[in-house]
């Protein structure tokens, strides 16, 4: 069952190069994405066994990384069919600077789609360190092509940086897990395959100072990956430059599988009683990724940058999180699924407004909600709910996190933690009412998306994030419970 | 034995040097190339004559990859994108080949400290593996040219390669291989990316992509 979780968007998205019509490919993606997230669901209810020997199974972590992911992907799917029917015409001119280009066959965008879904899904029942290595620059190659779907300079230039930073921080996550395979080295010459079960249990006879320097290499080369400061400068390029499909996809599912390998590392550290060591690291990169984003959003212009940098800081929380341990480890998880659910609508939506206003700067949007009353009032939803403010889900996991800090006596963690998200409210909260409110520029006329999904999936999204704020379902309770266990 | 495997890894340092103080291209990607061939000779050699088919056809594989089909991919798209040969660094030569060194000796030094749990084949192994990684990096951060920066890439994976030579022999043959299909296809996406950027910009120097930033 759990190869069939690769090979169903696997398959398709091979197909999908080959697939002539434009009609019969997007019916073909939908029904990937479709059959896909029905048996990830169908995993909650019948737990698949391990398959490939052990390599490939569901443990409570990879479960609902994975989960995630399809029903993300789910969501987008329907989105990106109605975003590319409006795209087909030859050619665009360009927001910004005026010249004239043209896209990526839509073939390859959306066999690029399929094919990265498979290699997420790939990271996320991965069980053996080196497999799990090859999953996550897979994920690299098979996205890259999707940033680089308007064909000019720009967004070009954000897919050199994308390949290179992230090829070059994932190769030293190789030598990590190569770190780890010394470790993991008895004196007598016997040693442990690099199963994550295996490790865990053997963790306390591992060769301390080996297993500290993996855990350095595989936090910098998957926290590049994952976007932590001061290894996140791609990220902002790549989001604001792909096409808005391609970075809810990047920030709602990319950034947590890359954590998901930073994650598999900590456990084993927590198993190997090095669990203060990982611990400490996480939370400084974690601070210092909020700091950073909050120094960048400040004064931000441009509203996909806003949002990307955003995704810093949100992974700079997940990481302080983890670094906490104890009841935080469950406020991360939850943020896990908040953080994403968030970014991927407010991607989405931003993808609204560019095509209403014709511009990513945060000046030239205003009025939103007269022009775009479905897009505006989403926008205000989305980026109150990302900042922090009640009654959304990411207030319940922020707060969550923010608990656990002061309950065991890290006052000062607090208190950086509790000043950056104030700053970042404020820094975002005044493009985000300027944007909704006022009245909209001269030679914006009122627009209805000519795509009913292209509002649809962006409000199940928003009512999605407002149920978690107020109700999470006692199964996933559970499964978050377990998840959290694991990492101490 | 052990005297071929040491003369192999002179060899290999050797290589990384041609790499940060050559001016031409070509020369950096036939030492690229190189490096390739002599990995995958190190990997059988490290077997210590217990040979198996897996064991020989996979160096094999990385030899041919690594060796043949990669600098073909890089010569080809040097072609392609007709750019001028020559290296176009940020830092003079002399200054690449004294960063060489220092890193030559940083890593001499680190593997003296680094003690690893069984002894590896050579006492040069540790310290040749980590330098030809440095080297890469130092190659990717100081050239101008995208083509040069994957050279950089590639002499960085090479040498985590020659270090993992030491513990990859407990890896499965599937791991390796997509570990090696990872880098072809990476190698293999960043040449397409080199042809699209010499057709946008009319170079390949990746210091004019700069339209992207917040810093000044």
């Amino acid at each position: 069952m759990i190869e069939l979780l690769i090979l169903i968007p696997a398959g398709a998205g091979i197909l999908a190069f080959f697939v002539a019509s434009d009609q019969s490919r997007r019916v073909l993606l939908i029904s990937a994405a479709l059959g896909q997230s029905a048996l990830s669901i169908a995993t909650w209810i019948v737990p698949p066994g391990p398959a490939f020997g052990g390599w490939l199974a569901e443990d409570p972590l990879g479960r609902l990384i994975e989960t995630l992911t399809s029903v993300l992907f789910l969501a987008v799917a329907f989105y990106a069919v109605a975003y590319l029917r409006e795209e087909a015409r030859q050619l665009h001119s360009d927001f910004e600077e005026g010249f004239i280009f043209s896209n990526a066959r839509e073939a390859s965008f959306t066999g690029c789609l399929l094919l990265f879904l498979a290699a997420m899904t790939l990271v996320a029942v991965s069980q053996h360190f080196a497999l799990l290595w090859v999953a996550i620059e897979a994920t690299t190659l098979a996205s890259a092509p999707l940033i680089y779907f308007h064909r000019h300079h720009r967004s070009l230039e954000a897919t050199w940086k994308y390949l290179l930073i992230c090829s070059v921080g994932i190769a030293l996550a190789l030598l990590g897990v190569f770190f780890l395979a010394v470790a993991a080295t008895s004196p007598d010459g016997s040693t442990i395959a690099l199963m994550v079960r295996d490790l865990r249990s053997n963790a306390q006879h591992f060769n301390a100072p080996w297993l500290k320097a993996a855990f350095v290499l595989l936090l910098v080369g998957y926290g590049t990956k994952m976007g932590l400061a001061p290894f996140h400068t791609w990220l902002p390029d790549a989001h604001s430059e792909a096409p808005s499909v391609a970075s809810a996809l990047l920030s709602g599912a990319l950034l947590n599988c890359a954590f998901l390998g930073i994650l598999r590392a900590h456990e084993i550290c927590v198993a190997g009683g090095l669990a203060g060591f990982s611990d400490r690291l996480l939370l400084v990169f974690g601070l210092l990724s909020m700091a950073v984003a909050a120094v960048f959003i400040s004064g931000q212009t441009d509203y996909k940058r806003m949002l990307a940098y955003s995704s810093v800081e949100h992974m700079g929380i997940l990481a302080v999180g983890v670094g906490l341990g104890g009841a935080a480890v469950f406020g991360a998880m939850l943020h896990v699924i908040n953080h994403s659910l968030t970014k991927a609508m407010l991607f989405l939506v931003a993808g609204n407004l560019l095509a209403v206003y014709r511009t990513k700067n945060t000046d030239g949007v205003a009025g939103a909600l007269s022009v775009a009353p479905v897009s505006g009032g989403l926008w205000l939803l989305g980026l109150f709910a990302i900042t922090g403010s009640p009654p959304f889900g990411p207030f319940l996991s922020e707060f969550t996190i923010l608990k656990a800090a002061l309950d065991q006596g890290e006052t000062l963690v607090a208190v950086a933690y509790l000043a950056i998200l104030a700053v970042i409210l404020a820094a975002m909260a005044t493009p985000a009412l300027a944007m909704a409110q006022g009245t909209p520029p001269e030679q914006v006329a009122p627009a209805h998306p000519k795509s009913k999904a292209l509002s649809v999936v962006p409000s199940i999204l928003g009512i999605a994030i407002l149920v978690m704020g107020i109700y999470i379902p006692p199964v996933l309770t559970r499964a978050l419970r377990e998840a959290s266990h694991l990492l101490g | 034995m052990s005297q071929v495997i040491n003369s192999l890894l002179v060899l290999l340092v050797l290589t990384g040097f041609t790499l940060l103080g050559s001016s031409r291209l070509a020369a950096c990607i036939r030492a690229v190339g190189f490096q390739g061939l002599l990995l995958g000779l190190l990997a059988i050699l490290m077997q210590d004559g217990k040979l198996s088919a897996a064991g020989v056809l996979l160096p094999l594989t990385t030899a041919v990859v690594k060796g043949i089909l990669l600098p073909w991919l890089l010569f080809r798209a040097m072609r392609e994108a007709d750019t001028v040969r020559e290296v176009e660094p940020l830092i003079t030569y002399n200054v690449s080949i004294i960063a060489g060194t220092a890193a030559l000796a940083l890593t001499l030094w680190l593997g003296q400290r680094l003690q690893l749990p069984s002894e590896p084949p050579s006492s040069l192994l540790v310290p040749a593996a980590l330098f030809t990684s440095l080297a890469g990096i130092i190659v990717i951060v100081s050239r101008r040219k995208a083509l040069t920066q994957v050279l950089g890439y590639l002499a960085l994976e090479n040498g985590i390669y020659a270090f993992g030579t030491t513990v990859a022999l407990r890896l499965p043959v599937l791991v390796e291989l997509g570990i090696l299909l990872d880098v072809f296809v990476g190698v293999f996406v960043m040449g397409i990316a080199i042809f699209h950027i010499s057709r946008e910009f009319d170079h390949i120097d990746t210091d004019k992509l700069v339209a992207l930033s917040d810093v000044g």
